[in-house]
């Protein structure tokens, strides 16, 4: 396999398709990266609440032991 | 035959772990392989003899596509799986898929219509593989909707399971919607069984792009899915272990 285009300005133009193939890639990555950053929040998020969820759980626990004694 | 990897499964502890010793993996080689797909696809794959360079969308449009209906097919089985056995993890992936899946169908959609308005002369036409396509996104919207309209996770769950599981009858009629009517659509360029219609220069960077973003669909969903375990199971004692 080789190389399909003779210069970069050719690259760009992409025959005459360039105004339809390069939207079409750039939306694809903007979308995995997209996903990345979004799938990433969250599970940031998920972790966010369980740490507090386990906190007011202690804070309760400390509270009902010290009303015991 | 052993079931124990099937309960192991439905272990939220275990698919915590699990998850997220996979994503990196599944992570990397999706990039190496979208990158190395794409690049052969726009440089290396020789131009079409009708349509020029034009041709070279198909190197995000048939894997955003494959994408779009192959995680219509996941959740629905995991909501099937969820329904049936009450497996919590099962309900989690199934709602881990859904935003991912709708993405891509949006994606797959959108690189259709950029291909379409050079080649047919129109951005959209009521043609039967893009209404069902189209439907393939209304139900996903559906699916999320339905899943956000209930504060109760364990109903949220069940409710939108079955929503999943129904609207799965769409996902041969998309496939064969360029077989069974009369479409403007051209037919596949790949095939599991026959002789594929693509010639192999143009076949092997579709089939590495593919083989990427199907890993990069795996890498999302397992972080997704760490998310949604920990959101039914926050007062767990493993989620202590796991935070920590």
């Amino acid at each position: 396999m080789t190389i399909q285009f003779q210069s970069f300005d050719q690259f760009l133009a992409m025959g005459r398709y360039g105004a339809y193939v390069w939207p079409a890639y750039g939306l694809t990555l903007l979308t995995v990266g997209l996903n990345l950053w979004w799938a990433r929040r969250l599970l940031a998020r998920a972790k966010l609440d369980a740490r507090r969820r386990l906190a007011v759980q202690d804070t309760g626990a400390r509270q009902a032991m010290g009303e015991g004694a | 035959m052993t079931w124990t990897w099937f309960h192991r499964l439905g272990s939220s502890p275990y698919v915590y772990r699990l998850a997220g010793r996979l994503t990196p993996w599944f992570g990397w080689a999706a990039l190496l392989l979208i990158l190395a797909g794409l690049a052969a696809g726009l440089a290396l794959a020789p131009a079409d003899y009708q349509q020029g360079d034009g041709f070279r969308i198909i190197y995000v449009h048939v894997p955003a596509a494959w994408l779009s209906q192959m995680i219509y097919a996941w959740m629905a089985v995991a909501a099937a799986v969820g329904l049936i056995w009450r497996i919590k993890v099962a309900h989690a992936a199934a709602a881990a898929c859904a935003p991912v899946g709708a993405s891509f169908t949006v994606v797959a959609l959108a690189t259709g219509m950029l291909w379409g308005k050079p080649m047919w002369g129109t951005y959209w036409v009521w043609d039967p593989r893009l209404t069902t396509e189209l439907l393939t996104l209304f139900i996903y919207l559906g699916y999320m909707g339905l899943r956000s309209s209930f504060d109760d996770l364990q109903r949220a769950d069940r409710a939108s399971a079955v929503l999943a599981v129904v609207g799965v009858v769409n996902v041969p009629i998309v496939k064969y919607s360029v077989v069974w009517w009369n479409s403007l659509h051209q037919g596949s360029s790949l095939s599991l069984a026959g002789k594929d219609t693509i010639a192999t220069p143009m076949l092997v960077p579709l089939l590495v792009s593919m083989l990427g973003f199907t890993l990069f669909f795996a890498a999302v969903v397992l972080v997704r899915l760490k998310g949604e375990v920990l959101r039914r199971e926050r007062q767990a004692s493993w989620v202590r272990e796991a935070l920590s």
